[in-house]
This record gives structure tokens, sequence and C-alpha cells, in this order.
């Protein structure tokens, strides 16, 4: 089954929540929407849902309008933030709950349930109840509830967000692998870039309730159309520098200039906004044309296997992103580099001219 | 939440609508309809204004009473509140003693108020009551029905008797939702018992308290049936509080223009504290 | 100011423990020293939160001693011990000003108002406090209450260490960062002995100079960031740390090294003894997915791994990859060339780990 929204728009209390959404989910796809917190994820999946109506537009499955129709009559699931269960009931029960709602005969919803359960890998707990469980199987159970009766549609609502970041990475992959056998659509909020990326399939940038991007997840990350969708599509912040071109050389804010290469050869003169991925920044140079800052450290956060370095001088705010381990006391003073070829450039209004690797790409 | 708009909800509001209709609206309308009207009979009335309410206003007898009234009221918030915090605070907080202090407090509050009159006013008694017979055997002298004090006594030990306890029990529920580390970072932070009291526990019981002294206070000024069955709002008139110098009038003399006019005024100074309190104590430490 | 020891403690919630998995906190021996940053890492249930309450002194333990100073302290009450908390939720006193809150400890000692005055000032300062004093507490934002149920902890003279208890859980997450930076920089200024329980190894590896690593009521391993990562001491910390965690491939000893399936891994004479020395009941080989090498050309060397899947993280790409019936995961770089169906690695010896019952077996290089 498909599901269309065409020019949906929803206002609550004056404020618009919804601004004029259009989107299209082929049936067995993966569709992660990525937006901050109040961006409109959860408003769009309950106009999805049926959970409220739009103020105006159409929303389509399988190409029949069901925009009137109420969601008990949609076969929809839904899984949210909280670890939603029925406390007094098994978590067998909790997962057969939808199917003896729906009359499904004993024998079948046995088999289907230890089904669920083995996907998802709590068969070991169908006869605890859910607040024995920790969070991670009892988000589980929720999610099998949530599969179990084979709904054309399963919104997700920031599910991970409550777990251990162990766990969190686990049940990902297996979202992963659970979703590229199945028919059903399946609809994920979060506000996390990378999650986005772990989980693949198809992005959908929403901010202040505008779609602003939509489209294969890869491809969105690595071209987005404006300033306003590589900032909101990266994790940590894409550094952002206002600067200019004037004939052979290109100047960041007035303070450091450097060569034009053959990468910007195209882009022509004029101001320009300059945007580089934290992870392309190094400590080492690595081309002979690298600009080479001088700047501060503010903090290095460490991830485990990772670094997300903090530094400024007096014209700049950079955040790197690096491989490894790398211990600095706050306010030490290095060197970092900055590869003039894996420059995004957009124009001043915000629009991208050019990203980086797709342009070589086409010069080669 | 946004929520799709159903205008047939609306229905459902309906059976409330008629109910507080005629449970409050139309009682009402009737009681300011007799306000302003001196009716004989049902074809001679005569609209007379306010002249029932100047009556009303004018009468010494019932500036008397509303004074007692709120002597009676304060005095029943000065010794309830305080005593109920008290009660709350040196509760146990969990446990099987927890459970029984709760069954314990809950016991005055499931008696009728005319047999908590009648409790009292045979346990008072000299003659046969335990507490009356007590203190005359131990040389003091007490008589309810003859003695304004003692009257007045035990009328407001029979209120502190019977109310305490919700006092206390909404006070112990607004202890129990602060979380331990309040404590344990008052602990760590060196906070004297009272300073405890002062900054975590008060603050944070500010909302049961709130409820506790609106209901107590309405409630008291309310007061009918206990002195009533205990005193007759004697002697004298020591005991007779606003609703029973009202009954009397409406009831005894049949006044009911009057009656009606005080009814009112009654009802718009009950009002009037009840939301006096409620800003004061929203607005208290508002900044 | 103080370093504190904690000697052959253990804990358990029941009175009469039977067995090893009947404590909370199994035996051990740590010392946290004057002046340290640390870290208590470990996922829920690991007895983190059972060892913060030790050394606060909420909690008394079952066997064992708490020294502050070489002083034993098992019997102090917290507010004797001197240890300031910061919680999970922000604490403040909702009724009094930001002054007031900081102030709250001082009056409590009975300070003279100047001192407390110039003190509340100095705190309020460092924790870019001072606009706000006189704002009541309540109308604060989550992450200006922390600071300050933290400032009340650094105004006291007396403060021996802070312990912090996931103190960023509220906080906006593009505010973290910069609250983790404003410790980082009282740690520096402060010289206090600071201990930062969570659960998160990106909150512990960014504040901690050192962190102990919980697992199953036992510290596992108490290193660096970086020796956490590059030489994780026990198989738990391999897979806790990094994302994703160290790959672990169960091995038996052969002649030469160790081997699973068809596949051989030739280890230096050393570790070959050491394998032999012991009778161990279970034997793993783990790498890290960043330090495996993947090679565009086979030769002598390389294994052959079956690509059985990747994701495309944007920076970087997880791929993973089947040896032997065993699965690893790689990291590769974003411009890095991606093997199609059949991948050529090779394990450098510097990152090859062998663990032995969990717990890694090091040779004298």
């Amino acid at each position: 089954m498909s599901l269309t929204l065409e020019h949906v728009c929803r206002t609550v209390d004056k404020q618009v929540c919804i601004d004029d959404a259009c989107l299209s989910f082929e049936p067995g796809s993966f569709n992660v929407l990525l937006g901050r917190t109040l961006a409109g994820k959860t408003s769009l999946m309950r106009l999805m849902a049926g959970l409220d109506r739009p103020d105006s537009g159409r929303v389509l499955m399988n190409g029949v309008d069901v925009t009137q129709r109420p969601v008990r009559l949609r076969n929809v699931s839904m899984v949210y933030q909280q670890f939603i269960n029925y406390p007094t009931l098994t978590v067998f029960e909790n997962i057969a709950s939808p199917l003896r709602q729906a009359g499904v005969a004993n024998d079948e919803i046995q088999r289907k349930v230890v089904d669920t359960a083995q996907m998802l890998r709590i068969e070991r707990y169908l006869q605890r109840y859910p607040l024995e469980l920790s969070g991670g199987q009892q988000q589980r159970t929720a999610m099998a509830r949530a599969l179990v009766k084979d709904a054309e549609l399963i919104l997700f609502d920031e599910p991970l967000v409550n777990l251990d970041y162990k766990l969190r990475e686990e049940l990902r992959q297996e979202m992963r692998e659970l979703f590229a056998a199945r028919h059903t659509i399946a609809v994920y909020a979060t506000t996390e870039p990378n999650e986005a990326l772990a989980l693949g399939g198809t992005t959908t940038i929403l901010h202040e309730g505008r779609i602003i991007q939509s489209g294969d997840t890869p491809q969105v990350y690595h071209q987005p159309q404006t300033v306003l969708a590589a900032e909101l599509f990266s994790e940590p912040p894409i550094n952002l520098m206002p600067g200019r071109i004037v004939g052979n050389e290109v100047s960041f804010a007035n303070a450091v200039h450097f060569a034009l290469n053959v990468d910007l050869r195209h882009v022509g003169d004029g101001e320009y906004r300059f945007g580089v991925r934290p992870s392309h920044i190094s400590l080492v140079p690595s081309n002979d044309d690298d600009l080479e800052l001088a700047v501060t450290v503010e903090l290095a956060e460490i991830s485990g296997s990772e670094t997300f370095l903090h530094v400024r001088n007096e014209y700049f705010q950079l955040i790197l992103h690096l491989p490894g381990v790398h211990e600095y006391a706050v306010d030490a003073p290095i060197r970092v580099y900055i590869p003039t070829h894996k420059l995004f450039v957009f124009e001043p209004a915000g629009r991208l001219i050019q990203a980086p690797g797709v342009r070589a790409a086409r010069v080669a | 939440m946004n929520k799709v708009p159903n205008n047939k909800a609306w229905w459902l509001v309906l059976p409330v609508f008629l109910l507080v209709a005629f449970s409050a609206v139309v009682p009402m309308m009737t009681v300011v309809n007799y306000s302003v009207q001196d009716i004989f009979d049902q074809s001679s009335r005569y609209f007379v204004g306010a002249d029932w309410y100047r009556q009303v206003l004018l009468d010494p007898s019932l500036h008397d009473s509303l004074l007692r009234q709120f002597i009676y009221s304060g005095c029943v918030l000065l010794i309830e509140i305080p005593l109920g915090i008290a009660i709350a605070l040196t509760m146990p907080a969990r446990g099987r003693w927890s459970s029984l202090c709760l069954i314990v407090l809950a016991i005055p509050l499931l008696i009728p108020w005319n047999v908590v009159g009648t409790i009292w006013q045979i346990f008072g008694r000299a003659d046969i009551g335990l507490l009356g017979a007590t203190l005359s055997w131990l040389g003091i002298s007490y008589n309810y029905a003859t003695n304004t004090m003692d009257a007045w006594v035990t009328v407001l030990v029979m209120d502190v008797w019977h109310w305490t306890s919700l006092v206390a029990l909404l006070c112990y529920s607004g202890l129990r939702a602060i979380p331990d580390v309040y404590y344990q970072a008052a602990r760590i932070d060196r906070a004297s018992a009272w300073a405890v009291f002062r900054h975590i526990q008060l603050p944070k019981m500010k909302n049961v308290l709130l409820i506790a002294v609106m209901l107590r206070f309405m409630d008291s000024f309310m007061i009918y049936t206990e002195p009533f069955v205990l005193t007759g709002g004697g002697p004298g008139n020591a005991t007779t509080f606003l609703s029973q110098t009202l009954t009397k009038m409406a009831v005894g003399q049949f006044d009911l223009g009057p009656a009606a006019a005080f009814s009112l005024v009654y009802f718009l100074i009950i009002l009037l504290v009840s939301w006096l309190f409620y800003t004061a104590m929203t607005h208290a430490d508002k900044e | 100011m103080a370093e504190i020891r904690l000697q052959q403690l253990a804990h358990s919630y029941l009175k009469v423990p039977t067995g090893d998995d009947d404590y909370a906190i199994r035996e051990m021996n740590h010392v946290w020293e004057q002046g340290g940053a640390y870290a208590l890492l470990g996922p829920s249930g690991c007895g983190k939160s059972t060892l913060l309450n030790i050394i606060s002194g909420l909690l008394s333990p079952s066997r064992g001693k708490v020294l502050f100073d070489g002083k034993e302290v098992n019997e102090l009450t917290p507010e004797k011990r001197n240890i300031a908390q910061v919680f999970q939720f922000p604490v403040v006193y909702d009724t009094m000003t930001v002054f007031d809150n900081l102030a709250f400890p001082l009056r409590n000692q009975g300070l003279s108002e100047a001192r407390v005055q110039s003190k509340v000032k100095e705190i309020a300062e460092v924790l870019e406090l001072s606009a706000m004093l006189h704002k009541k507490a309540r109308n604060l934002s989550a992450d200006e209450k922390q600071k300050v149920s933290m400032g009340r902890g650094l105004v006291r003279d007396d403060v021996s260490a802070i312990l912090f208890d996931e103190p960023l859980t509220v906080i906006d997450p593009h505010l973290k960062w910069k609250l983790r930076r404003k410790l980082k920089q009282i740690h520096e200024q402060f010289n206090i002995t600071m201990v930062y329980v969570t659960h998160d190894q990106l909150e512990a590896s960014t504040f901690a100079d050192k962190i102990a690593v919980m697992y199953g009521g036992q510290i596992v391993q108490f290193g660096t960031p970086r020796e956490l990562f590059e030489r994780p001491r026990h198989t738990f910390v391999g897979y806790f740390i990094g994302s994703p965690g160290m790959n672990l491939i169960d091995v038996a000893p052969q002649p030469g090294g160790v081997g699973f399936a068809s596949v051989h891994l030739p280890l230096p004479e050393a570790m070959q003894q050491r394998i032999a020395e012991g009778n161990w009941r279970r034997l793993q080989v783990g790498i890290r997915p960043e330090f495996v090498h993947v090679w565009d050309e086979p030769f002598d060397e390389t294994l052959v791994a079956r690509r059985v899947d990747l994701e495309d993280l944007g920076t970087y790409k997880i791929m993973t990859l089947e040896l032997g019936g065993a699965f690893l995961k790689v990291r590769l770089p974003e411009d890095k060339a991606v093997p199609a169906e059949q991948a050529f690695i090779s394990f450098p010896a510097q990152w090859l780990m062998v663990y032995a019952d969990d717990y890694l077996l090091e040779v004298a290089p």
C-alpha cells in the first residue's frame, strides 16, 4: 500500500503546525522524519494516522482518499517515546491485544504472537508483566504489539529516545532488518541526524511545520538543497562561514584568504556562505592547499571511539568530528586544517550552489 | 494537544448543564426573586427593591453572629491547619504503621455531622459523659450548656476532632509527592529541620494546603448541625452562628424576604473570602 | 579536599547474601585521588548508583571501609562527610532566589553575611549566574537550575568532593556541551575531587581524566578514555565503549596462534605462551571496527570475508562482514572504496587483543 499527502495543512490555535505538506511513501519503505523538537513531526504523524484531520489537503492510501476516515477504520499502528503497555496484562496478552480486538482465532493468535516475539527477541518474557522488564524489553513489547497486526502503516514517534545508547544501536540495527522484508510503510520520527543515517531508507527534513527536503537518505545528506537542510541534517552541526570570492582569491570572514582552486572556479565572484562538515576538518594536513587555522580548544567531547572537538579563534567557531580518542585541555592552542576541496557553497540566501564530491565527479 | 473538533461532543455536556441549572441556578434565582419582593400570597406581592438588604445589613443580631462566625472560622483554621501539618509531618512515610495511621485518621471523617454533635453532647455531659464527668471529678467546673466559654471550646474541639484529619491527609499526600533527592540535598547543605520544612516541605505542600484552607473555611463558615445538636445555639446566643440565625429567620419566623436577602449576602461573603484566600495564596511568592 | 579510598568494599541489599549474584557491589579496592576528575560509567543496574550512595553516605556498605584522606567515614552521615551531590533532576529551593539558594549552605554553617556575599558573588561569576542572582529559582531553565545545584556544592570551602549523578539528563541537547565545558573549567579551577556517574560514554569520556567502567558490581577497568578505547581490559569495556563496539570472536588455541572455523590468526610467541599457561574456559579475540584493515588487493596475510551489510552513516560507513561463520563490523572512512562482495582484511597485530575468560591477556612487549 502507498500513502500520499497532498498539500496538507493544519493550524492549531492560530499556530501553523503543518504548512502545505506534500509527501508520498512507497509500499515497503522505511521513512524517517527528521526535525528538531516541535518541528511538526508528531503533528504530521497524527495526520497520517488519522488522529487529526487536516484543515486542507488530502490524505490518500492506495490512491483512495481517506482524509475523513477515523483512525480506528484505518489499519495503523503507532509506537511512542514512552513505553506504553498494559501493565496488568502479560507480555503475551499485550502483544495479542490488537489481534483479540480484531477477533482472530486463538491458535492464530498463539502463532503470530510467538513469531513476533521471536523476531524482537522477547519470547523468553512472554509470561512476565511489562513492568518487570527492562526499558529496552518494554519498548520491544510495544513494538511487537505494533507489528503483530500487520498494519499497513506503522508510525514510530522517537521510540528509542528513552533507551541507553547501546540498546539504541541494537534496536536500530534490528529495525532495519525487520522492515527489509515487509510491505508495511514505516514512518519513523527522530531528532537525531545520525539515527536517520543509521536507519537508511528515505529522509524527510521538517522544520517549523514545513518540509525542507525529502529523498533518499544518503542523497539528502550529501546534497542538501539549502543551508537549512545542511544544518538540520548534520550532527555535530555543519560549520558555516561567510566568505567571498574575488578574482583568484577566496576569503572567509575577511580574515583568512586562500587561492581559488579548481573546485571553486565555476562558482564565480560574489558573496557566499561556505560550509564544511565537521568530519572533513582534520588535525593534520592532507593536501597542500588545505587551509591552516590557529585555534584554541573549547572542549574535546569524547564519545568512546570518536571525538567532537569544539574550537574557536577570533573569527570562527568550528566543530571537528575526529575518529579515535583525542584528549585536549580546555583552551589548549592547536592548528586545524580545512580541506578547500571539500567545501559546500551556498548562496547568501541559502540555496546550494555546489556540494563537495559531486562537483569534483563532474569535472573528472 | 490538538484534537479533532467534533461538535457532537457538546451534547455530552448537556446533562451536566441541566443538572447545574436545576441544582444551582434555578434555586438561586428563586432566592433572588424573594429577596427583592414582599410576598404574602400568590396574588399579592410587592417589589421592595433593596429594602430587605438594608434591613439585613443593619440588623445588630446579624452583625453579632457574623462576627462570631468569623472568629469561629478563624480559630478553626488557626488550629486545624498547623495541627494537620504537624500530624502529617510526624506520620511514618511508609510501611504498616503508615497504613494504620491513615485508617485511624480517616475514622472521624466518616461520621455524620449530627452524630458528631450527639457524641460530644453525651461525651461532655457532667453527669454521664466521660469527658464531663472526668473534668468535674478533677474539680474543673465544666458545663457547655450554661458556660459560654465551655460551649465555645466544646464546639471548637468538636470541629478540630472531626476535621483535622482532612487537613492531615491532604498534607500527607503533598509530603509524599516530594522526591527523596530534595531531602538528600538538604542534608548535604546541612539544612536544619526548620529550614527543610520552610524551604522544601511547605512550598511543595502549598497546593494541597490551598485546598485544605478553602475547604475548611467554607465548611466552618457554614457550620450548623453540630452546635445546633450540642447547644442549640446557646447559652444565650453564644454559639449561634450565621446559618442558624438564617434558619431561624426563614423557618422559625417565616421572614422569607429578609432571609433570602441574607442568604445572598452570606453566599457573597463566602465567595469573596474564598477568592481572597485563593489569590493571596497563589500570588504569595510570585515575583 | 580529599582522596576517597574504598577498601574491600562490598554491598548486598540482602541480609544474608549467599552467592556472588546477591551482591550489588562485589568486593573492590579503589582509590579516587584528591583533585581528580573521574567518571563511573556503566549500564543501568551495574551497581554504580549503589556505589555512589555508599560514598555519599546515604547507604552503609555490608562490608569494607570507605576512607576519606585515610580516615574511615563509614559511620559518618552525609552532612558530616562534606560531600556535595548534583542529582539527575535539578534540586533547587523553589521559593528562594538564586542568591539565597547559593547562600543556603553557607548560612547553615553560620558564616558572616559579608563572607556569604563575597563567596556567592564569586561562584555566581564562575557559573555565569551573576545576572540572575535575584530571580526566583523556580523561574530558571533546567540548565540554569542545574548550575545552581552545582553552585551550592562549590560555594563551600570545606567540600571534599562533588558527586554528579547523570547531571545533564534534563538539559537541552544543544546546551549540553556548554555545560560540559563549564564542568571541566570548574574542575581545573577548583581542585576538588569530582566523580561523575553516568551510563553515557560521551558524558564520561568528555568530563573525566580517568574512567572506572562498572559491570556486574565490579570495576572492570579504570583508565583514560584512550586506554578504554585502545586497550579494553575486559570484553565488556570493548563492547560498551565505542559505537559500534569491539568485534569479539570465540577462538581456540592453535599451533602458532589461535583460530576459529578455517581461520587462523598468528600470535606472537609470548602471547602463545600466556595462552598455554592457563586453563581458560573461554578464549576470545577482539578488534575494534576502526582497526580492521581493508585492502584493495589480496595478498598472503589477508583474510577473505563476505560482505553482508553496509550502512552509510554519512561521515563514515559501517560494513558488516562474515568471516568463518563469525560476524564483524568494520568502519570505513567516508572516501574509502567499498569492497563489492568480498573484502580482503587483516588484523594489525597491535590492535588484536586476546581475552581469556573476559579479561585481557597482557604480555610484556
